[in-house]
């Protein structure tokens, strides 16, 4: 009844009976997530912690095994902060900055990434994806033994759906038998092959891109530094391209580009991954092989991430390329983007169109996302004899030129997606203001107060003043906004005033602005907070 | 919008052609085509502007 497709890494959520299941009648919660995966439970948390009762369904017990997505993003670290585990993922993660890029035998360029100062976050971490979801499981559980309202089943698979005006009713598998289930909102982040989507019978398309992949995961002590190393057309003939890269554990990823045509089942035979490794790494070197996968893969999205009281948020939405972490880092974007609606709309302080929005943003960020990795797909894997020529030509040039390094495409690392254009976006009425901080964007961490921005900046609507009055907290029909003052100077300065003298921001609860303006006028934030939560038209 | 310049412009038409079939001389083919598209990066990175380079390669795409 109950056939695993994977074993796990860490077993967090044992299969255990619920009342639930002895119901004659199919009990109705809030919210169901289905899947347990770092997406869902970050939903989930990111829900719970809003007073919003969440129970995640799973059909498995736990984290699967294998490394996985291993490059997380600052932003996605920002997030996990606000949710309460970043500073466990960092200080497990292994920090880099450095990347070098080869071409056959030689160094084209090496690139920093430059992280300015005053972030209490990396610009990327590098983590095994079981230690990541494992810290968002442990402050899932902290949560729940604080009365947060989640939950989570393990075994527990969704078999059927069927959607009505006010709910949703679901067939559940478990060891035991089955049961229903009624919800109120559903959310699949039920990963790129979602049970949901195709039980609900939506489509899911985009471009399959004719190429395999082969990871090995190394354990050694090496004496490689911390940074990314690509290659080429690599000079130890182990694959048309090859990636190293560093993380906790003394364990390297490495990465192998072997071509469609492969017989799956002959290279996977350690033997056969020994000896591309062997090639690469040199034949003293000894190493354990700790895990190993082949993987093809495509870039697509659904149409729209909203149907009706079923949201898809992470892979089941959208699915990238690896090339430039975009996965994982962007799913959770979606968990943020989408919690703090769906609990508005909950709460009954926004109207449910206010989850158009999620659509609408998170569509912008995956068609980014897909864009971006769709193009270094095509500079990695030159799908022509004549773009072969053009991929070559710009690392030949590369080498010697610096106008051709901004060309080299060995994976764009993924940034938050800015809002331009979103329909939530108030007035951005600070002249001088920087670009980076316009209505739409992200708020860029800075020191204040001997700590972080960002650890200041809550789960709520808040006003953000530098060298500006304001009330301390504003209400507008039930949303609240709290203020935090930003003392003006050093990277407050830089990041939020640009030339300007003063400035009032308002920021929504995922920490992106909504408006800003040069001083408080109390009409003004009124009717954008308005705008931001759906209820007016800018 | 700027365009690229489709009015003749080179310097020494007959001079440049003849360096630029100079160029190509003696090389294989495929070192023909690397030395052409390691040409066209040098020549689009001088130009820069994405709207001329845009309009370059629709100007290219017509024949007579």
């Amino acid at each position: 009844m109950f056939h695993d497709r994977y074993t796990l890494a860490f077993k967090t959520y044992p299969y255990a009976r619920s009342t639930d299941q002895d119901s004659d009648t199919p009990i109705r919660h809030t919210v169901i997530v289905v899947g347990g995966g770092p997406i869902g439970i970050a939903t989930a948390l990111d829900l719970g912690l809003k007073g919003v009762d969440v129970l995640v369904l799973d059909d498995h017990e736990g984290v699967g095994m294998g490394s996985r997505a291993i490059c997380f993003s600052k932003r996605c670290l920002e997030i996990a902060d606000r949710l309460g585990c970043g500073e466990a993922l960092l200080e497990k993660g292994v920090i880099w900055n450095t990347g070098k890029v080869f071409y056959q035998d030689r160094k084209v360029f090496e690139f920093n990434l430059q992280p300015e100062e005053g972030h209490k976050y990396p610009a990327f971490i590098n983590l095994q994806q079981p230690y990541f979801e494992k810290y968002l499981m442990e402050r899932f559980r902290a949560a729940q033994a604080d009365g947060v309202p989640v939950e989570v089943r393990g075994k527990n698979r969704v078999d059927a759906i069927t959607e009505h005006d006010d709910h949703v009713e679901l067939e559940v598998m478990t060891p035991d038998g089955g049961y229903r289930l009624k919800a109120d909102w559903l959310i699949a982040c039920d990963g790129a092959a979602s049970p949901v989507r195709s039980m609900i019978g939506l489509d899911f398309k985009g471009r399959v891109f004719e190429d395999s992949f082969l990871i090995a995961d190394v354990k050694m002590k090496a004496k490689f530094p911390t940074e990314r190393w690509f290659w080429f057309d690599p000079p130890f003939k182990s694959g048309a391209s090859a990636l190293l890269h560093k993380q906790p554990d003394d364990v390297w990823r490495i990465d192998f580009q072997i071509g469609w045509n492969v017989d799956r089942e002959q290279e996977m035979k350690e033997e056969n991954i020994r000896a591309r490794v062997d090639q690469m790494l040199g034949p003293d070197v000894s190493y354990d092989l700790v895990w190993s996968s082949i993987y093809t893969f495509q870039c697509r999205r659904m149409e729209k991430f909203r149907h009706g009281r079923v949201l898809f948020a992470g892979d089941s939405a959208h699915q990238v390329s690896p090339f430039g972490a975009r996965g994982a880092n962007s799913g959770i974007q979606d968990a943020e983007n989408l919690a703090w609606k769906l609990a508005l709309v909950i709460g009954g302080k926004a109207d449910d169109r206010l989850l158009d929005s999620y659509d609408l943003e998170r569509v912008h960020g995956a068609d980014e996302n897909i864009m971006n990795s769709t193009r270094s797909t095509d500079f990695i894997t030159p799908k022509s004899a004549v773009s072969r020529i053009f991929r070559d030509a710009v690392l030949d040039l590369a080498e010697q030129y610096t106008f051709a390094r901004p060309l080299v495409n060995s994976g764009r690392l993924s940034v938050p997606c800015i809002y331009d254009g979103s329909p939530l976006n108030g007035p951005d009425a600070l002249p001088g203001g920087p670009a980076r901080t316009r209505p739409g964007s992200p708020c860029p961490d800075a020191p204040v107060d001997g700590g972080f921005l960002i650890e200041k900046l809550g789960g709520g609507f808040q006003l953000l003043t530098v060298n500006a009055d304001a009330p301390e907290r504003i209400e507008e029909d039930g949303i609240e906004a709290l203020r935090i003052d930003a003392p003006a100077g050093g990277a407050v300065t830089d990041r939020y005033l640009g030339s300007a003298a003063s400035a009032v921001y308002l920021l929504r609860p995922d920490q992106h602005v909504a408006a800003r303006w040069e001083r408080f006028d109390e009409a003004a934030v009124r009717a954008a907070i308005r705008i931001a939560t759906g209820r007016a038209e800018a | 919008m700027s365009r690229i310049n489709l009015e003749p412009n080179l310097e020494r038409p007959d001079d440049f052609y003849e360096a630029f079939i100079a160029a190509h001389e003696g090389m294989e083919e495929a070192e023909s085509h690397a030395f052409n598209a390691r040409l066209i990066f040098i020549l689009a990175n001088h130009i820069g502007s994405q709207d001329v380079l845009v309009s370059a390669l629709d100007a290219a795409r017509t024949k007579s």
